[in-house]
């Protein structure tokens, strides 16, 4: 059993919790700041990206598509700014004409060019390959301790503890300017904190979170990763730090229970193959935010809205 | 030059400029805002003295606030320069506390009261530092001084208008600085809080500090401030309460807004 | 390709193709005219939203066909199943929206990502359901026309038809309910009506779209044509039918260079012919277009400095500002000492006279419509007739010509 565990779902768990803790950390902020759509946003143009990264090298090879997916959705957010701010359009109808003009873009560039011969299609960028990123070399829990093991260990899973890492710091790092814009951008940049640049740098985190996430389970998760957890969290608390707690809670309790079901689950209804981890994933994330609209402790408004 | 516009020129170059403080606490010169290409604030030059209370006064979409936003540089600006002590704004952040408007934050937000007002010592704190005791007790002292000490742990979205115009109050007095800038400070908030709001800004002024208030209530205006600047897009006039906050500049200043039986009420001697 | 596009465009490459292309003219011209009225009540990603949670309907819908020993890939019984789930998902965002403390586009978002990876979840049962038996269902992310059936194009046709009908019936009260919501309640409109009708009108374009643009780009239709049709006009009923032309073009012309040459897939063709259509608006459009704004606020920021300049000539003063000194200096109005010339002493008098006057019109005019427009650049002359400005200029006194002696 154990050996089994650590072989075939240690590493493929371990990589789905770290890539919705990512996502859900600047999650947090993104909500607050009625940007969640943002991550819906760059989780679109992640294909593009990637295409023309493909295109220009050639190869299927990672980092240059890493960079690719993170310069589309750069180019993005700029893009969606520059026709919120030159065309005076709203900011949903802005991004709406963004994401879906760069994701038609990614998959007429798909079908022109011969990819026919590599693993690039746009299924796999929608789901991602969660279930394959197995631990092969491993022989049970001692392997842990095992250079040679480790060096078999699935390359998504060091690349996105790093990049959680980073997030995770970043947040603990900005933690008082962003709380501060976050809640009132006005008194924030009057105390100095340049907030254009705090903002764009969120979007840039997030857009990080997003691709490398992307790379290893697929652009479902990240959507509801962005969302779901931090969603759920804000229901259950008033202050943003327990907030924080809470979504990372409830990203790596999705993470858990959508592989187990839907590895194990399929049996149990006596199905003999396993369904989308990464669908089951942001499946789970669902339940627990409609369960947490249902019955957690601070789900309905108090404050006044905002006007205007 | 024409003998006629030397002669405009003379009696122009007294009404429109003031002689410029150096170290004045906050001088203008020239501003000018647009939003598209209409100006909100045109042009409009006005120093504010030390140890003064100032009401800056205009009806709605004259670019009261607007003009407080430009001068702390949180909207961009057409032209005009902005000194605070002598300084560019940049350079004097720590010495300005600015209140925005009650209404342009979500009160939503999922934070405390004490956390809000720590949010005023972000300068002190900066990034790195942890907040100890004596910044807790620091923020607590400025809710005593607004009346809300027993508040610190509430949650903001709990609270009644006046209640988070007074805890806005607070985090301005954990800057702990020499000019204040306030974008309507009474409105909507009832007359206890405006009570106690007032009381702190006079306070403030015996303490040496500068005040000044975006104000909507003409009635209060001589009983709450010492100098006045009224403006409608343009500059009408600044200075003493007593010889500006005329019948006249205030019919200038509102046009046919305000009814003449209106200004009889606030009882203004006629300069 | 250009004769095969030709043909299609004038309908000549087989019957299911001129079908397809009048259905994506159809569905566009729908898609546009109902997208406005989400633009207009800035809730444009309301279809997104509606959009992904059509999968898990497709999926259950061929579950269910199939479990009642059906052929499961039947159109009609698909976009009948993705319809339920798009309204399920559509209530659950409004449900969110009003009852919790979310704001409607976390509910959005959250709606849109879980009923999509539930769909997929549904899209790999039915891989593992019945081996042997390709449903094809993943063409409904993308859509694709290539290889539809005769009956499947006339369901698309049919409902664009539908679509469009609706569209024109309704857009008296959808008009109102847009631009006013609360003068339609006040006018006897029932506006909630109003409001399900318009979300009904989004998800059935959503659904006919799926086979042709797919689900993920099918909000694109919604979105664009609108936007676009913004840069044209200021005007609600103009908006709806420019954005329904806008969209009907895209639509169709996309669907003809599909039909041309079958590697292009149709749905993202007519996104990007949509997305051509918006670029061109957003830089070239009179009124609101990039360029033009451009132009003006240039002009509009020398005004500022010209006339800010030439105050500060007549009282004398030192101008210090670069842009200022720049502006005057280019329209020869100093000289490179700064000093003035005769052309700037003459209009900064004029400036002056013209201050002169306003202060005088204010003083007089207790009126809005006169005060109003003091904004420092208002010519007095656009506001008030030439005998009122005698009649100022008496009052001021001295010459009334300023600037034409020396």
């Amino acid at each position: 059993m154990g050996h089994e565990f650590v072989q075939l779902s240690l590493t493929p768990l371990l990589i789905g919790i770290l890539a919705a803790i990512a996502c859900a950390l600047p999650g947090n902020f993104l909500i607050l700041r009625r940007q969640a759509l943002i991550g819906d946003a760059i989780s679109h143009v992640v294909l593009p990206g990637i295409v023309v990264a493909f295109l220009i090298t050639g190869a299927v090879s990672t980092w240059p598509m890493m960079l690719g997916a993170a310069g589309a959705a750069v180019i993005a957010v700029i893009l969606i700014e520059t026709i919120k701010r030159l065309g005076r359009i709203e900011p949903g109808a802005a991004m709406g004409v963004v994401f879906t003009a760069m994701f038609g873009a990614g998959v007429l560039l798909l079908e022109q060019s011969d990819t026919s011969n590599v693993h690039l299609d746009v299924e796999h960028a929608l789901y991602g390959n969660l279930e394959s990123l197995i631990w092969l070399s491993a022989e049970g829990w001692h392997s842990i301790m095992d250079r040679t093991a480790l060096a078999g260990l699935p390359p998504e899973l060091p690349r996105m503890a790093v990049v959680t890492a980073i997030i995770a710091a970043l947040t603990l790092l900005f933690w008082r300017p962003l709380k501060i814009s976050t809640f009132d951008e006005g008194f924030a940049s009057a105390v100095g904190i340049p907030t254009g640049v705090l903002s764009f740098a969120l979007v840039v985190a997030a857009a990080v979170a997003a691709v490398a996430a992307f790379d290893a389970v697929g652009s479902i998760i990240v959507i509801a990763m962005f969302i779901c957890p931090p969603a759920a969290a804000r229901l259950m608390t008033n202050r943003l730090e327990t907030q924080i707690w809470w979504s990372v809670a409830f990203a790596t309790l999705s993470a858990t229970l959508g592989y187990i079901f839907a590895g194990h689950g399929p049996l149990w209804f006596g199905g003999t193959n396993a369904v989308s981890a990464a669908g089951m994933i942001a499946t789970v994330s669902g339940a627990i935010l409609a369960l947490a609209c249902l019955f957690a402790p601070h789900r309905s408004r108090t404050g006044a809205p905002r006007e205007g | 030059m024409t003998a006629a516009s030397l002669e405009l020129a003379a009696e122009g170059g007294r009404t429109l400029h003031s002689a410029i403080d150096a170290d004045s606490p906050l001088s203008i010169q020239g501003m000018t805002v647009s939003y598209g290409e209409k100006p909100a604030v045109f042009s409009v030059d006005a120093a504010f003295p030390r140890e003064s209370m100032a009401a800056i006064i205009g009806p709605n979409g004259a670019g009261k606030s607007t003009l407080l936003k430009a001068v702390l540089g949180i909207i961009p600006t057409l032209s005009g320069k902005v000194s605070v002590f002598g300084e560019p704004v940049e350079k004097a952040r720590r010495r300005i506390a600015y209140v925005p408007q009650r209404a342009s934050v979500d009160w939503d937000f999922p934070t405390r009261v004490i956390d809000v007002v720590m949010m005023g010592l972000y300068r002190e704190l900066g990034l790195l530092h942890f907040e100890t005791r004596r910044h807790r007790d620091m923020a607590c002292d400025c809710l005593e001084r607004v009346g809300m000490a027993n508040f610190a742990h509430r949650q903001i979205g709990q609270l009644s208008g006046g209640q988070q115009q007074r805890v806005f109050l607070a985090r301005a007095l954990a800057q702990d600085a020499d000019l204040y800038l306030l974008d309507e400070p009474f409105a909507g908030v009832d007359a206890t809080t405006e009570k106690a709001i007032i009381h702190v800004l006079k306070g403030l002024k015996e303490e040496n500090r500068t005040v000044v208030c975006v104000h909507h209530d003409l009635a209060t205006v001589t009983e709450y401030f010492d100098r006045v600047l009224l403006i409608n897009v343009r500059k009408v006039a600044d200075g003493p309460v007593d010889t500006t906050f005329t019948a006249e500049n205030l019919q200038t200043t509102y046009g046919g807004r305000l009814a003449t039986a209106q200004i009889d009420q606030l009882q203004l001697s006629l300069a | 390709m250009w004769p095969a596009f030709l043909d299609a465009l004038l309908l000549q490459s087989g019957y299911n193709a001129a079908l397809v292309a009048v259905g994506a003219a159809l569905l566009g011209i729908a898609a546009g005219s109902g997208g406005t009225f989400l633009f207009l009540r800035k809730r444009a990603l309301v279809s997104d939203a509606v959009a992904h949670a059509t999968l898990p309907g497709v999926g259950l819908a061929f579950i269910v066909m199939v479990a009642l020993g059906g052929d499961g890939r039947d159109l009609l019984g698909l976009l009948l199943g993705s319809a339920i789930t798009a309204w399920i998902g559509l209530v659950l965002v409004e449900w969110m929206a009003r009852r919790t403390r979310l704001a409607e586009d976390a509910a959005i978002g959250a709606v849109l990502s879980v009923f999509f990876g539930f769909g997929i979840v549904l899209l790999t049962v039915i891989q593992t359901m019945s081996a042997g038996r390709q449903a094809g269902l993943e063409s409904f992310l993308l859509g694709a026309t290539a290889g539809m059936l005769f009956q499947d194009a006339v369901v698309i046709a049919v409902g664009g038809a539908l679509a469009v009908a609706t569209v024109y019936l309704l857009r008296r009260p959808m008009t109102l309910v847009a631009f006013d919501p609360d003068y339609a309640a006040a006018y006897g409109f029932n506006v909630k009506r109003i409001d399900l009708v318009m979300m009904g009108l989004v998800m059935a374009v959503t659904v006919i779209g799926l086979k042709l643009v797919g689900l993920i780009l099918v909000v694109a239709m919604l979105i664009i044509p609108p936007v676009t049709a913004r840069f044209w006009t200021d005007r609600t009923d103009g908006v709806i039918w420019i954005a329904g032309i806008l969209g009907g073009v895209s639509g169709y012309v996309g669907a003809a260079l599909s039909a041309s040459a079958p590697s292009i897939p149709t749905g993202p063709i007519i996104v990007l012919v949509c997305f051509g259509l918006f670029t061109f608006s957003i830089l070239f459009a009179p009124g609101r277009g990039v360029l033009a704004a451009v132009i003006r606020h240039q002009r509009f920021q020398v005004r500022v400095h010209r006339r800010q300049g030439l105050l500060a000539l007549a009282h004398g003063e030192p101008i210090f500002d670069p842009l200022t000194i720049t502006v005057l200096r280019r329209s020869k109005l100093i000289r490179r000492d700064r000093v003035a010339t005769e052309a700037g002493r003459a209009q900064a008098a004029k400036a002056l006279r013209d201050e002169k006057r306003w202060e005088v019109a204010r003083r007089v005019y207790h009126d809005e419509a006169i005060s109003g427009r003091y904004d420092g650049l208002t010519p007095i002359e656009t506001v008030l007739t030439p005998d009122e400005i005698a009649a100022i200029d008496r009052e001021i006194g001295g010459p009334t010509t300023v600037g034409g002696a020396v």
